[in-house]
């Protein structure tokens, strides 16, 4: 490739938006992310209660990553992820306690249950324009909560508890501590995994999607089969959140995965800004945090948060991470 | 046996003939122009030929094969390649990436490919930005301009990009609808070597639909006239310029000063 221009540099886009200038350089850059790495490494030492609430900052994180694909990439309104994140987590729950499976042995059954999922409800579905889909996974998540609600096997409201938590090369994963760190890990791979599929020809074909899906389709792009790899990726990842999560509880039900889990999950994804892997972390870290920041204001809290969406929806309504200058 | 080879195409939308019994065929790298009045059936046409529209009757053979039950991906896959009536570029995307897009259905890596960063996936990306790269110089769009959003770049600069997207599909024919709209008459010029470029050069037939009749009578080499998705003529452009039905068919419309430039 040539070299860019100097006025190219500037209109360059970049995963950084609008802080592209600020980090301009490998060097910055690298420094940026091992403070950063460095700040999350060091953060269970500030005591047991916060290290709870951002192992649950983690998790949204790679949910909201995964919802990131579907919905940033590929423009595809999905209101019922909290479905494929209790496919994970009633993977791992019914494969280790009633039939007394290793934990690392249920996560591939956990993610290929996923991808059935996703292929049999994206499959059809996303043959239709996008407003179809959003339907069809409102849907999807409410079977799947109220299934699990009403099936013997899945332990019906009450849900299933008792299950082990993992061990790893004889590290035995138990303390909120070390759940920290396997979060933290799934993160980073989540995070790298991203970046790696958003510079890829699969990324490139999301975003000619999500723009024209005719002049896209005109390109020799198969619009149904590159969206449905956005789908099933997204799914691999709700489902890989959820095996942890339910080896990091120990006991699943039913209302972890209701509605209100979806919508915050999207809330996260569109509030950081869609599509913009540093925009996304910072939303899942806000959707998270901010309720335990209010707690001071005691019941009040829900009502400030709820205000401070409003007004960021109204101000920057392409989310809170500053846009890149690519326009 | 014609590149592309339209036998009694007829298309019709809840009871209105778009498209009446076309026949219509393309040699092997020949530029062929389609003309008619507004609302004639051209883009109809086109769309059929793209896979965007299905014809109720009829067949469209291309390069052997029928591409009437193809979906649009696949007919670009097969070697048909078009450009839009208002250019339709990708927005906030740079120019090289609008480019890239062509080489989509010329290559395979997936989602492991690419998370594993996979030698194979990567000699794949190095390629595509590599061909994307010469289709841009080819229309004439230097290096300096492939990193910008694409949508921020001077319309006619757009249109090119648009031209160098289709061809980094590496088709055997490219569709033109209405390439010269809005251009200047400097661009129009420059246009037109383009389009005998891309024959000469690339061996790619063009096949275009244009309202400009000065420049459709100086480069094609085959005129074919629609009106009312009936296909009224045929010919050299100056058997075309002399044929008294497409006087009539254009004198009949808004667009008499058509007729009066023929």
């Amino acid at each position: 490739m040539a070299s860019p221009g100097p006025q190219s540099v500037e209109a360059r886009p970049s995963a950084w938006g609008g802080l592209s200038y600020l980090l301009d350089t490998p060097a910055k850059r690298g420094t940026a992310i091992a403070l950063i790495l460095a700040v999350m490494v060091a953060a269970p030492l500030s005591g047991p209660y916060a290290t709870v609430i951002l192992t649950n900052a983690l998790l949204y994180t790679i949910l909201a990553l995964g919802l990131n694909i579907v919905v940033g990439y590929a423009g595809l309104l999905d209101l019922g992820y909290a479905a494929f994140f209790a496919v994970g987590a009633y993977s791992v729950g019914i494969l280790t306690t009633t039939f007394g499976w290793n934990f690392w042995a249920t996560i591939p059954v956990a993610v290929v249950a996923a991808m059935i999922a996703g292929i049999v409800i994206g499959g059809p579905t996303l043959r239709l324009r996008s407003d179809y889909l959003a339907i069809v996974t409102l849907g999807f998540g409410e079977i799947v909560r109220i299934a699990a609600r009403n099936l013997k096997i899945t332990g019906s409201a009450s849900g299933i508890s008792g299950i082990e938590q993992p061990w790893l090369f004889g590290w035995h994963i138990k303390s909120s501590t070390d759940f920290y760190y396997v979060f933290l890990v799934l993160a980073v791979i989540g995070i790298l995994v991203s970046v790696r599929l958003a510079g890829s020809r699969l990324g490139r074909a999301w975003l000619y999607v999500r723009h024209d899906e005719d002049a896209a389709e005109a390109m020799g792009i198969n619009r149904v089969r590159v969206k449905l790899a956005a789908y099933v990726i997204g799914a691999i990842y709700g489902s890989i959140g959820g095996a942890f999560f339910a080896a990091n509880l120990g006991a699943i039900s039913p209302d972890s995965f209701s509605f209100k889990q979806s919508t915050l999950f999207l809330m996260a994804v569109i509030l950081g800004g869609m599509g913009k892997i540093p925009g996304v972390i910072l939303g899942a870290f806000v959707v998270v945090l901010a309720p335990e920041i209010l707690r001071d204001f005691g019941s009040w809290r829900y009502l400030i948060f709820a205000v401070g969406l409003l007004l960021i929806m109204l101000y920057r309504p392409s989310g809170i991470w500053p846009a890149g200058s690519k326009r | 046996m014609a590149l592309l080879d339209l036998k009694g195409v007829s298309l019709g939308f809840a009871g209105n003939r778009v498209l009446q019994d076309v026949n219509f065929a393309v040699e092997r790298g020949a530029i062929v122009s389609l003309i008619g009045p507004n609302g004639a059936g051209k883009t109809s046409l086109f769309n059929c030929i793209t896979g965007f529209y299905k014809p109720q009757r009829g067949s469209i053979v291309f390069d052997g094969a029928e591409t009437l039950r193809m979906k649009p991906y696949q007919v670009t896959r097969s070697g048909i390649a078009r450009t839009f009536q208002n250019v339709r570029l990708f927005r906030q995307m740079s120019v090289l990436e609008n480019v890239m897009s062509g080489q989509h259905c010329r290559s395979s890596a997936g989602a492991v490919g690419a998370v594993l960063r996979l030698p194979s996936q990567r000699r794949e990306e190095g390629r595509i930005a590599a061909i994307a790269g010469e289709c841009l110089r080819f229309v004439g769009v230097d290096p300096d301009e492939w990193d910008r959003d694409a949508t921020t770049l001077a319309y006619g600069h757009q249109r090119r990009v648009e031209i160098a997207r289709a061809l980094a599909t590496q088709p055997k024919l490219l569709l033109l609808d209405e390439p010269a709209a809005g251009l200047t008459k400097g661009e129009k010029a420059e246009l037109v070597t383009l389009i005998i470029r891309i024959r000469d050069e690339r061996n790619v037939a063009v096949l275009l639909i244009e309202h400009d009749t000065g420049l459709v009578m100086t480069i094609s080499e085959r005129v074919s006239v629609l009106d009312h998705g009936v296909m009224i003529a045929e010919g050299t452009p100056k058997e075309i310029q002399a044929n008294p039905r497409v006087i009539e068919a254009y004198l009949g419309s808004e667009d008499a000063e058509a007729a009066l430039a023929l």
